[in-house]
């Protein structure tokens, strides 16, 4: 969850002639105000669940970090309302045309927020801080095909690949970390205890750091030199909120501006005048997709027919309705449709039991027993289906996915585990039979370690053991080039075999549920969110509500 | 006396030893790790490899044995480690934030129960099956059987979302730095309010439920029939001859529940949004951050035994028939 760091004012011009086709947001959303004339001022608040575990992003995992972070760093590149890459600190780059060698000529005008100038030195430096081996980062592997990155003047950075890389480009995203503070952190491996991971960390970003109380509120002041001005709104507060009632409390009550609703609190316990005053609701596709993940080391689930039958026999559209109420829309493969990656001419499986029994009965399921259920060579089909206690909506979709396959003869039985215990026991040892899970996916289309059949490690990805040397084939070509339309055929065929192989069966896309307090003006949903241009956000001048500070 | 609470002390080690071996052991017994969770447990990107560093960063490659050893090592030496959430802060340095919020909240919390149980407790016992009997019989029925998450939410969109007179969470208004200082004071009880309130709601039932069971078990002593006997006025068979008494057992139970006072409530902190104790430790729990749940551990059982010591030596200070029976014992 990493939010798109701020582009240049031109962006704003821009975006407002695709206000019309925002037709993402919800009806709500008076486009016609967001016209209105960009003031300074006004505080943002925002609740976080948890604690911040540090600021350096480049180091820590947590959303709720990353959430913070985002405001005050800034990348060499960045994504933009559809997902394309734009420049961020650096002006421009140059991809030389076999992905190996890439040449970024940075902004001069950017500085660090204690006012020393961003050079090409920082850049070399985050480079050899990610790659330290000393550095414990969740974003390392990225920078493993780095051959050397080299500084050719203070605003120009060469980059060399030992092979070529599809995220040759997107791995620049990564947060830029100030050389003349944190150079001795990091040769003593101890970055983590440095004052900028905590109470003082400087970066290029929109935002200041101004205090954090642990366990209470974070606070960001703008930034008057970032170097595409300073951004409108003038303060963001971070209250830290533990209880997800508590919050959803507090935005009736008018204490925060911004929440992330569930299903029911969007379509039902928000639906009244007063709020819909108050807020603005939002709805656009989340980069987080279910699925039913079957273990294909089984041999009933190792044949593809039985697979189709499920694709068949389970009910996309009650599954939305029931667990969603309609907040989602069916996956057709691991790509969210909108994205210049997804490709819509695929296999699709409609709703029909009949057509999933014809399946069954091909692959040798043919006769059923007194309790109803499909037989063959004398053994029931009956399985056992997982998933884990914190999420209720994997419960209700294994729910309906025991209905829907109770209908076509097969039994299922639902296990509900704690997460923890559920990776550790079932997955990491493939103690399963089915899992009822969801995956989220990252702005790269790269899902090399979800498919690829030499990614079956118990620590690795491809969990339900899927192999397929012509997906294989297919995830290298992807990640081996960085030219998007080469990298669009190799996906499109692989969402192709992915249909047909159903090597999980792809339930929905859910949709992500935020609402902002309707005196922010500016907002501009698209594919990546509405956070991305958060420093053109503003209230206008007589709406202000907090004038302090 | 003096040799008794030393022999205490000294067996009190190790129980303490054994308490925190069997802690230790536990909380690794758990599945995951703590380095699954700043890796992203399921997250594509993070390889075994970063795990593995990560590991060897906490020591949590070693035997089980040898993380024992260097733990207590360290603990001998009163430093009880840097917390493995990724800011890495000294465990100590953690501590000591939260507790002087959890320490006002549940000392005001048992204030407040003890002067309101005890007249509570003595009026429903000295008019045993009365109508206020009967009425706070309901009340502490209510009391035990409401969950307090529920109550705190309750009360939360009554005051805070429909009536708008009490802020919902937190502990200051986000204006707090500039508001005068008798504003900021009343800010502040405003935020203390609903949970302090909650808090008490269930302690109360339970304590005047003592309360009054101690005083029945008073009321009944020949003593008090003699006193009554003498003519004296009943204010003062019930307040100096019966309450003296009836207090003792109450005492200990006091006694005994101060460890508690700085182990906070998990759920009215969680939904008050009350940076203390109780939050610290779930936190902890959930990120499986060995050196603050092992920190907290040792600082609450270390608490309990000498509550427990302590309860025990001022019992015989405050009991004269026990300071009586000890000295002829001695003889």
């Amino acid at each position: 969850m990493k939010r798109g760091a701020p582009l240049a004012r031109l962006a704003l011009v821009l975006a407002l002639g695709l206000a019309g086709c925002g037709g993402e947001a919800d009806s709500a959303v008076d486009h016609a105000a967001t016209s209105q004339k960009p003031a300074y001022g006004d505080t943002f608040i925002e609740a976080l669940t948890g604690n911040i575990s540090g600021l350096i992003p480049n180091i820590v995992g947590d959303g709720a970090s990353h959430t913070v972070a985002a405001h005050m760093y800034n990348g060499l590149i960045t994504h933009d309302r559809d997902i394309s890459v734009v420049p961020d600190l650096a002006e421009s780059w140059i991809l030389a045309r076999d992905c190996r060698d890439l040449t970024f000529r940075l902004r001069n005008n950017v500085r660090w927020h204690d006012g020393r100038p961003f050079t090409a030195d920082d850049v070399v430096f985050t480079y050899r801080l990610m790659t330290h081996p000393k550095t414990p980062s969740p974003y390392k592997d990225d920078f493993a095909a780095v051959e050397s990155v080299h500084a050719v003047d203070p605003y120009t950075v060469r980059v060399r690949y030992r092979e070529p890389y599809a995220k040759a480009l997107t791995i620049w995203g990564q947060s830029m970390l100030p050389r003349h503070l944190l150079e001795p952190y990091v040769a003593e491996g101890r970055l983590r205890e440095a004052p900028q991971n905590f109470t003082a960390p400087v970066g290029t970003g929109p935002y200041r750091f101004r205090e954090i109380q642990s366990g209470q509120k974070i606070v960001l002041v703008a930034n008057p030199d970032y170097y595409a001005g300073a951004p409108y709104i003038s303060r963001i507060v971070f209250r830290i909120i533990p209880s997800q009632a508590t919050i959803f409390l507090e935005l009736k009550a008018k204490g925060i501006d911004t929440a992330t609703l569930t299903a029911l609190q969007y379509k039902r316990q928000t639906d009244y005048p007063a709020f819909a005053k108050a807020y603005n609701k939002f709805r656009y596709p989340a980069s987080i997709y279910s699925y039913l993940g079957l273990n294909l080391k089984d041999p009933r689930f190792a044949d593809k027919r039985v697979r189709q039958a499920f694709a068949h026999a389970i009910n996309k559209g009650d599954l939305i309705d029931g667990v969603r109420l309609g907040l989602a829309r069916p996956a057709t493969g691991p790509y969210k449709p909108g994205t210049w990656v997804y490709n819509p001419n695929v296999r699709t499986y409609g709703y029909d039991p009949a057509r999933a029994r014809a399946l069954l009965a091909e692959a040798g399921w043919k006769t059923i027993n007194s309790d109803g259920l499909l037989v063959k060579n004398g053994q029931a089909f009956t399985f056992e289906l997982l998933t884990s206690q914190g999420s209720d909506e994997g419960r209700k979709v294994a729910e309906i996915v025991q209905a829907n396959l109770r209908e076509i003869g097969i039994g299922v039985e639902i296990r509900v585990l704690e997460w923890a215990a559920f990776l550790k026991e079932h997955i990491k040892k493939r103690r399963f039979e089915a899992v009822a899970m969801a995956w989220s996916i990252g702005l790269d289309p790269d899902q090399f370690g979800i498919w690829h059949s030499s990614k079956t490690g118990p620590d690795e990805f491809n969990f339900v053991s899927y192999s397929n040397p012509e997906v294989d084939e297919l995830l290298d070509r992807g990640r081996m080039t960085c030219l998007q339309d080469e990298r669009k055929r190799a996906y499109d065929r692989l969402q192709e075999i992915l249909a047909e192989d159903q090597p999980i069966i792809f339930l929905y896309f859910r949709d992500a549920l935020p609402v902002v307090a309707s005196r922010v003006r500016g907002i501009l949903p698209g594919p990546i969110g509405i956070d991305y241009n958060f420093t053109e956000w503003f209230v206008p001048k007589q709406l202000q509500l907090y004038t302090a500070g | 006396m003096l040799a008794y609470a030393l022999r205490r002390l000294v067996l009190a080690v190790p129980l303490l030893l054994g308490i925190t071996l069997i802690s230790f052991v536990v909380i690794h017994l758990a599945p995951g790790e703590p380095v699954d969770l700043q890796t992203g447990d399921l997250s594509v990107q993070s390889s075994a490899q970063a795990k593995q560093l990560l590991r060897e960063v906490y020591g949590l490659d070693k035997p089980l044995t040898v993380q024992y050893w260097n733990w207590l090592g360290r603990l001998a030496r009163l430093d009880f480690g840097r917390s493995f959430a990724p800011d890495g802060r000294p465990v100590l340095q953690k501590i000591s934030e939260r507790l002087p919020i959890t320490l006002l909240l549940n000392i005001v919390e048992m204030l407040i129960i003890v002067a309101l149980a005890v007249p509570i407790g003595v009026l429903s016992a000295t008019r045993q099956y009365s109508t206020f009997d009967k009425v706070t019989t309901v009340f502490v029925f209510v009391g035990f059987a409401t969950p307090d998450f529920w109550l705190a939410l309750l009360l939360m969109i009554l005051f805070g979302v429909q009536l708008g007179w009490l802020p919902i969470s937190g502990l200051r208004s986000l204006n707090w730095e500039y508001l005068s200082f008798w504003r900021q004071q009343w800010d502040f009880l405003g935020h203390l309010a609903l949970p302090i309130l909650v808090a008490t709601f269930g302690g109360l039932a339970g304590f005047s439920r003592y309360m009054r069971q101690s005083m029945l078990e008073v009321v009944r002593q020949d003593y008090i029939q003699s006193a009554r006997a003498k003519g004296l006025a009943e204010p003062i068979v019930i307040g100096k001859h019966a309450l003296r008494n009836a207090l003792l057992p109450v005492v200990t139970i006091l006694g005994l529940s101060l460890p508690g006072l700085i182990g906070g409530s998990v759920i009215v902190e969680s939904i008050f949004a009350i940076p203390g104790m109780g939050q610290l430790m779930v936190q902890a729990v959930f990120e499986r951050d060995y050196p603050v749940i092992m920190g907290n551990l040792v600082i609450v059982s270390t608490l309990t035994l000498v509550a427990n010591l302590v309860a025990d030596v001022t019992y015989s200070f405050v009991d004269p028939r026990i300071r009586v029976a000890a000295r002829r014992g001695r003889r």
